[in-house]
């Protein structure tokens, strides 16, 4: 059966049925509805809920959680999320399992509660200090988000790493039909927890301190073998794009299904487009770009940001197409027909006109500025 | 066949709740459906809004800024704020205890309710949001009473809340009279 669910309560659920028995969290919009859930659910379902003094003291109990070796999760939205960098950090330099929750909104700074896509580069390349990282899911749809809670939580076990939920304010507010299923659970053994059982085993100590180089830089090099596993293994990437299709449109979560409008209205018109929906943010499904159709002149990256995947793409593509950059900040979500413009645009074609809410100016990127394509 | 719906009023009428009961209806009929709040720095009393889509097809973005199919509008601002949004041919529910402007447009379907008038009689204010349905059942096939009566049991499960199926009901009832 369906039930109708916010993406900020799928998650939450997902979690305590994946066998989270640990959840700490602080209050921020527009993630409360996780807390206020957890608050409630986790007890009945044998866990532990603690509304910790701060987003840094959260981070830092599911440091512990995660130690005794629970299956544990914090949740946050972006200046949140700030904070939790260096615990993060910490988590990657002692190996611990994790699902670390963002349901971000627009920045910097306080910023504004509205969504938000600006907080690719603090996900995917780490905000806290030394050679890290996570491996970064971005749900598109509710159920998606149910999901990926249990995959995120397996994922974590089986490479013994944090791991990230990136999502946007509009996906964790908005409610759609979700099938509940309870996903099997991947059981890993855990001899490396420091559970209390000293007399029966050597003892186990975690830290992410090691004052001597080459045992620090074994421990790095042994840790990024983990990562190209990842990288090799774990990739996940939608991928519309068909023979024929002039224009590569990339997008990931919530926005990627305005994308998905535009796609259609160009239809209309004979211009053919498709999509390549990022599942993973880290690893990043950069191969894709290597095998498109010929038919394929132009890639548009669309974000709700100033521009930060559009690093990833351009990357991947290495000059073999020219990347086109559309975004909006602040809080402000593009409309299928901007998009839909930009590809006109990018094709020579005449564009249409907007009767938008917002009359302000775009955020495109002078694309000289940043490098070009 | 996709409808695209806006429910707007002042936070307290219900207006969210409103789009989620159809919601939560169209997905028990087996339809694709998307609900999003405006959420924001929302309060008692302030404007509040939700888009819900319902179709047959996978639904790509889930906000309705335009191209309005249904405008279920609860007051006056609402009213004022979406009206020029509803496609031509769209449907227009007004309630109009507290809407009281005349409707400027005459290429769109408008069906005025006296719903916080109604839900006064019935015996709560609290469900002129109900009388409201009145307008979908009078003017739309997407549900029937029973549909409603469905979803207000799985709403409605504990003992004390039980109760409040019939006033529910009997709202949306006296707006079909009217």
């Amino acid at each position: 059966m369906k039930v109708l669910m916010k993406g900020n309560i799928a998650l939450s659920e997902a979690a305590i049925q994946a066998g989270c028995t640990a959840f700490f969290g602080y209050p921020i919009t527009p993630q409360n509805e996780i807390p206020e859930y957890m608050s409630a659910k986790m007890e009945p379902a044998g866990g532990v809920f603690i509304q910790a003094e701060s987003e840094v003291g959260a981070i830092n109990m599911v440091y512990g959680a995660a130690a005794a070796g629970a299956r544990t999760m914090t949740t946050s939205s972006s200046p949140g999320m700030a904070l939790k960098q260096e615990g993060i950090s910490y988590l990657c330099g002692a190996n611990l399992p994790c699902v670390i929750v963002n349901v971000a909104r627009c920045g910097p700074g306080l910023g504004g509660i509205l969504p938000g896509q600006s907080d690719y580069f603090q996900a995917t390349r780490g905000g806290g200090n030394g050679d890290y990282y996570t491996p970064v899911y971005a749900p598109s749809t509710v159920q998606e988000c149910w999901d990926l809670v249990f995959h995120s939580f397996d994922i974590a076990d089986k490479y013994r790493t944090p791991v990230m939920i990136l999502l946007d304010g509009m996906l964790g507010q908005m409610m759609e039909p979700v099938e509940t299923k309870v996903h099997p659970r991947l059981n890993v053994d855990k001899p490396w927890a420091t559970n209390g059982n000293a007399a029966s085993r050597p003892r186990n100590a975690i830290t992410s301190l090691s004052l001597f180089g080459e045992v620090l830089e074994a421990m790095n090099l042994e840790r990024f073998k983990v990562y190209e596993e990842i990288a090799k293994k774990e990739v996940m990437v939608e991928n519309t794009v068909k023979d024929g299709d002039t224009v590569a449109i990339v997008a990931y979560g919530a926005p990627s299904r305005i994308v998905v409008n535009a796609i259609d209205e160009l239809k209309e018109e004979g211009i053919n487009a498709g999509l390549i929906r990022p599942i993973t943010l880290w690893p990043y499904p950069g191969d894709i770009f290597l095998n498109l159709p010929s038919s394929v002149n132009h890639i548009l990256v669309a974000e709700l940001s100033m521009g930060q995947m559009v690093e990833d793409v351009r990357l991947a593509v290495n000059g073999k197409y020219p990347v086109h950059f559309y975004g909006r900040t602040g809080g402000v979500v593009f409309e299928p027909i901007e998009i839909a413009n930009k590809v006109r645009e990018i094709l020579g074609k005449p564009t249409k006109e907007i009767e938008s809410k917002i009359e302000s100016k775009t955020a495109t990127q002078d694309e000289n500025l940043r490098g070009g394509i | 066949m996709t409808s695209r719906m806006i429910f707007s009023g002042f936070g307290g009428q219900g207006v969210l709740v409103l789009g989620e009961i159809v919601a939560t209806i169209a997905m028990n009929k087996g339809k694709k459906v998307t609900w999003m709040p405006s959420y924001g720095p929302e309060m008692r009393g302030g404007t509040a809004n939700c888009s819900v889509i319902v179709s047959d097809k996978v639904i790509g973005s889930p906000i309705v800024q335009a191209d309005i199919d249904i405008l279920c509008a609860m007051n006056g601002a609402s009213v004022d704020k979406f009206l020029p949004k509803v496609k031509p041919g769209g449907l227009v529910l007004v309630n109009s205890s507290i809407a009281t402007k005349k409707i400027q447009r005459n290429d769109v379907d408008v069906v005025e309710i006296d719903a916080t008038n109604i839900a006064g009689k019935v015996g709560s204010l609290r469900v002129a949001n109900m009388v409201m349905l009145a307008g979908f059942l009078k003017k739309t096939d997407l549900f029937t009473l029973d549909d409603i009566t469905d979803v207000l049991k799985q709403r409605f499960k504990g003992a004390r809340s039980q109760d409040l199926i019939p006033l529910n009901i009997k709202a949306i009832e006296y707006g079909m009279e009217e």
